[in-house]
């Protein structure tokens, strides 16, 4: 601190002092004496204009990037529109939404997607509560073993899902190879559909699980010790502790963990794109693990249609916002009754 | 809410007595045989794909039709990272990837912490509302607009080249917020006055005041916005052109094919880890700690 404080009075001599001394930074328009020099309407002008340029470059961003691009979505949806021929495309009111609620591609994306999202988020946030709770005592190491946790992580989604394909692979992936080895029948990780959405999830599950492992102990920690001493005087065990201090205890944490995974989940791309490096955007042979936003992809910019591309993404969206909020009551609700903070 | 003044520089006194309590429940807890076990399992299935990885890049391909996969690094580890070479444009994606991330970092880190500084210190009209529609842009699902996000882009002839990837990530929602956070208590408001009085501008006060006290906050921004860049896939793959890609996007090119050599494949997706695997190793404690107090605020 005194570094900083060393800094500005060092600045002071390199500059001419302005006469603005009786103006604390975080006054608007406190009606002072507006008949001083330049330097003081500069001041002033600084005051009100400025906090408004340092937040701007977000909300512009912002529009550009999110806000445009999310609206006009929803106006391109309207259209047969094909991508590059943007002024021969046609208003066609919701007929994309019609063809799309009619479209057993999209259901099936649809139905893939929220099956992957399930065996993805239930087993993790299960083990990442269970990981947390083995981290939380008092190991020695404790750095090294958090690091070692979050490993995962630095792994891209695109490395991730290449070495992943490669472990899965039907004909001479490990995991086959090991199956066989204890004497059962090879799976069919691409061409059945629930085993292909077994291996896509345990994708997800093996970068994600340590990283919110992370969060929920630093949420454990935050739990006061007074709590947990008292109980160990009144006599609780370890498990007795666990599920009736600690568990009801994180309840925002863990709402807060499966939010993040619903917003990521249903949005997922990368890992079924990769697992099958010869369809493009179809999701294996017969769509048995095509993805909305990978049937979004396909329509978009393989088939080049705008407009029904983006009816696909303005339904994702919808169904998006729908869910985290149920995910918010339904996770509130389980996650006990403990007083949430 | 309460994570921050444990690593702002006001809070040091608070820590002894909190150290000295959790040493007392620690010892309840004390971690058996079992614990050390599962943890060290975790952690060898946490590092195995990485290791399988690396395995295959350094054998020929052949090798894995075999009943028993080798299970010690083989020799071809350099044979395969060349074909690698001369099969993409690894260097050229590479540099892309360090351009567009470093980029953004710096960007993202300077901008939020600009924003977050407004929204922490300084008082002007609007303020609460606009913070809250910051907060609210977070649960936004910004992907889901890059349709439209292509087209603006190919109005603008910004296609194929890096400042797609680039601009719409300049400045994100949740750098705002996290440094908005950071500073509400780790610069005073008192050396802000200073400042002011000693006639700083804004700009300046927020340069020579509030960026120095920033730095550990602005550093783990840093750290995760560096990792997102470096990982995002979707866009680049539609915004970039397959000749001048970013590394993630060569990869998949590497992988598509009717025939996937992976010796080949691995050899790239080894190439493109240990970079990363490096940057980890080197800064995985402040990366574990910008984790775990993000999510106390959170």
């Amino acid at each position: 601190m005194t570094s900083d404080t060393t800094r500005i009075a060092s600045g002071r001599g390199l500059e001419p002092r302005p006469p603005v001394r009786d103006l604390p930074p975080t006054t608007g328009d406190d009606g002072g004496d507006p008949s001083r020099s330049w330097r003081y309407r500069l001041s002033r002008l600084d005051v009100k204009f400025s906090p408004y340029l340092f937040i701007a470059p977000f909300f512009l961003i912002f529009a550009l990037a999110g806000l445009f691009p999310l609206l006009y979505t929803a106006y391109t949806s309207l259209y047969e529109w094909t991508l590059g021929a943007n002024d021969d495309a046609e208003f066609i009111g919701l007929g994309n939404y019609v063809e799309l609620f009619s479209d057993a591609q999209f259901w099936n994306a649809l139905l893939n997607t929220f099956s992957i999202f399930l065996l993805s988020t239930v087993p993790q946030v299960i083990v990442a509560v269970l990981l947390a709770a083995l981290l939380n005592t008092a190991l020695r190491g404790r750095v090294a073993w958090r690091m070692g946790v979050l490993l995962p992580y630095v792994a891209s989604l695109v490395a991730l899902a290449i070495i992943f394909s490669n472990l899965f692979g039907e004909q001479y992936g490990l995991i086959n190879t090991l199956l066989q080895a204890i004497g059962v029948d090879p799976v069919q990780w691409q061409a059945d559909r629930f085993s292909s959405h077994v291996a896509i999830a345990t994708m997800v599950n093996w970068r994600w699980t340590g990283y919110n492992a992370l969060i929920v102990l630093a949420a454990m920690q935050a739990i006061p010790r007074e709590v947990h001493e008292a109980a160990l005087v009144d006599g609780a065990g370890v498990m007795r502790r666990f599920f009736s201090i600690t568990l009801p205890m994180l309840r925002p944490t863990i709402i807060f963990v499966v939010v993040t995974s619903t917003i990521g989940g249903l949005q997922i791309f990368t890992e079924p794109k990769l697992f099958d490096p010869n369809s493009g955007g179809g999701g294996g042979s017969d769509g048995q693990y095509q993805t909305v936003v990978l049937y979004m992809y396909q329509q978009g910019f393989l088939n080049q249609d705008v407009g029904y591309g983006s009816a696909i993404a303005w339904v994702l969206f919808l169904i998006i916002i729908v869910i985290a909020g149920i995910n918010f009551l339904i996770t509130r609700r389980i996650a006990g009754t403990g007083e949430a903070k | 809410m309460t994570a921050v003044p444990t690593i702002a520089p006001t809070a040091g006194t608070a820590t002894p007595p909190r150290r000295e309590k959790r040493r007392s429940i620690a010892n309840l807890e004390r971690p058996g045989v079992f614990v050390y076990g599962i943890l060290t399992a975790f952690i060898l299935a946490s590092a195995f794909p990485f290791y399988w990885s690396y395995l295959v890049a350094s054998h020929d391909a052949n090798v894995f039709a075999d009943t028993v996969p080798p299970l010690l690094p083989g020799g071809n580890f350099l044979a395969n990272a060349s074909r690698v070479l001369d099969t993409i444009e690894f260097w050229r994606a590479l540099g892309n990837s360090i351009v567009v991330s470093g980029t953004v970092t710096l960007s993202v880190v300077l901008l939020s912490t600009l924003a977050g500084f407004a929204f922490a210190k300084l008082r002007f009209r609007g303020r609460g509302p606009l913070l809250v529609f910051v907060i609210a842009t977070l649960a936004v699902p910004t992907q889901l607009g890059i349709i439209p996000l292509f087209i603006v882009m190919a109005e603008l002839g910004w296609t194929s080249s890096l400042g797609a990837v680039i601009v719409p990530n300049l400045v994100t929602a949740f750098g705002v917020f996290w440094m908005r956070q950071y500073i509400v208590d780790a610069v005073p408001d008192e050396l802000i006055e200073a400042a002011r009085m000693d006639g700083c501008s804004l700009i300046r006060t927020f340069w020579h005041v509030c960026l120095p006290a920033v730095r550990p906050a602005a550093a783990m921004l840093g750290i995760f916005t560096f990792m997102t860049s470096w990982n995002d896939f979707l866009w680049p793959l539609v915004a970039l052109s397959p000749e001048d890609p970013t590394i993630q996007v060569a990869l998949e090119k590497l992988q598509a094919g009717y025939f996937i050599d992976y010796s080949l494949v691995l050899a790239g997706t080894t190439m493109a880890t240990v970079p990363v695997l490096i940057v980890f190793i080197v800064l995985g404690r402040q990366i574990v700690a910008g984790i775990m107090q993000g999510a106390v605020k959170g």
